[in-house]
């Protein structure tokens, strides 16, 4: 296990040099926007990983739900933690990207508008499993993970749907994407989805950790208690 | 502004997040191996 996470840890730090690297140097310098075109090699990697994150969330909430199994309600609260720190780089470089190319931070564009309420939504889940001292926390927040998934499909077809500030797809069906642009983009997902790996995994490591560690306090108090 | 301003901008800020949260993780991790500490006396 641990020599396993030694070796991704290994793999992530290589991975995001050599992406850095194809980001800033390899990749050819995009006609119309120029050098500020290459915040894409971010802005998006990391919104398909905070996507998939709240996927995995959704998938690991209806598993809980279903089997009230503590190891799937751990998985949903980490991917939902790492997911909210994608989502949340998706949310600032967005805007930095916009300014110099739209002349406008903001605009409350429906892919954008969506995209804040889904990053809400997990913070909101995030916020009622950190407060909350229900003992129906992990089933609630369950059901909320249900419905908060159901803006991840909306924010990534909205682009497809409905007409947006937002740019259209550029790569898959009709999209018009330099090879060696794509080849970058998706060095940079795979570094991504290694750093979302490691951070999950770290993160559940931890979570293990702290509910034995509150177990055996409450153990504790209660043998404290019977003396 | 010139435009690779922006471009550093967004690459340190994307940074900045991961390292913010990489050193949360650290911070919670330093807390549980304090508790732990502490039920092993």
């Amino acid at each position: 296990m641990k020599r396993g996470f030694t070796i991704l840890a290994i793999v992530t730090g290589l991975l995001l040099s050599f992406a850095l690297y194809a980001a800033l140097i390899a990749a050819p310098t995009e006609r119309t926007m120029g050098d500020v075109q290459r915040i894409f090699y971010y802005h998006v990697p990391s919104a398909w990983t905070a996507f998939l994150l709240f996927l995995i969330n959704f998938v690991a909430s209806i598993a809980y739900l279903i089997r009230r199994d503590p190891k799937s309600d751990i998985l949903a609260l980490v991917s939902a933690e790492v997911g909210v720190v994608f989502c949340t780089v998706v949310l600032i470089t967005g805007p930095i990207w916009a300014r110099p190319v739209w002349g406008i931070w903001w605009t409350w564009d429906l892919r954008l508008t969506l995209t804040l309420v889904l990053w809400l939504i997990y913070v909101s889940y995030l916020v009622l499993r950190r407060f909350s001292t229900s003992s129906q926390t992990a089933k609630l927040a369950a059901v909320l993970a249900v419905f908060g998934a159901l803006d991840v499909p909306l924010v990534y077809f909205s682009i497809w749907f409905f007409r947006t500030q937002h740019p259209s797809p550029v790569i898959g069906n009709g999209g018009s994407l330099d090879p060696r642009m794509a080849h970058v983009l998706l060095i940079n997902w795979a570094a991504f989805l290694c750093l979302g790996w490691l951070m999950g995994w770290t993160r559940y490591r931890l979570e293990v950790l702290k509910r034995e560690v509150e177990e055996a306090q409450a153990l504790e108090s209660l043998l404290e208690g019977a003396r | 502004m010139n435009s690779i301003h922006y471009l550093y901008a967004a690459y340190i800020a994307t940074w900045a997040i991961h390292g913010t949260y990489l050193a949360i993780l650290v911070r919670k991790y330093s807390r549980i191996r304090r508790e732990i500490e502490k039920l092993k006396k």
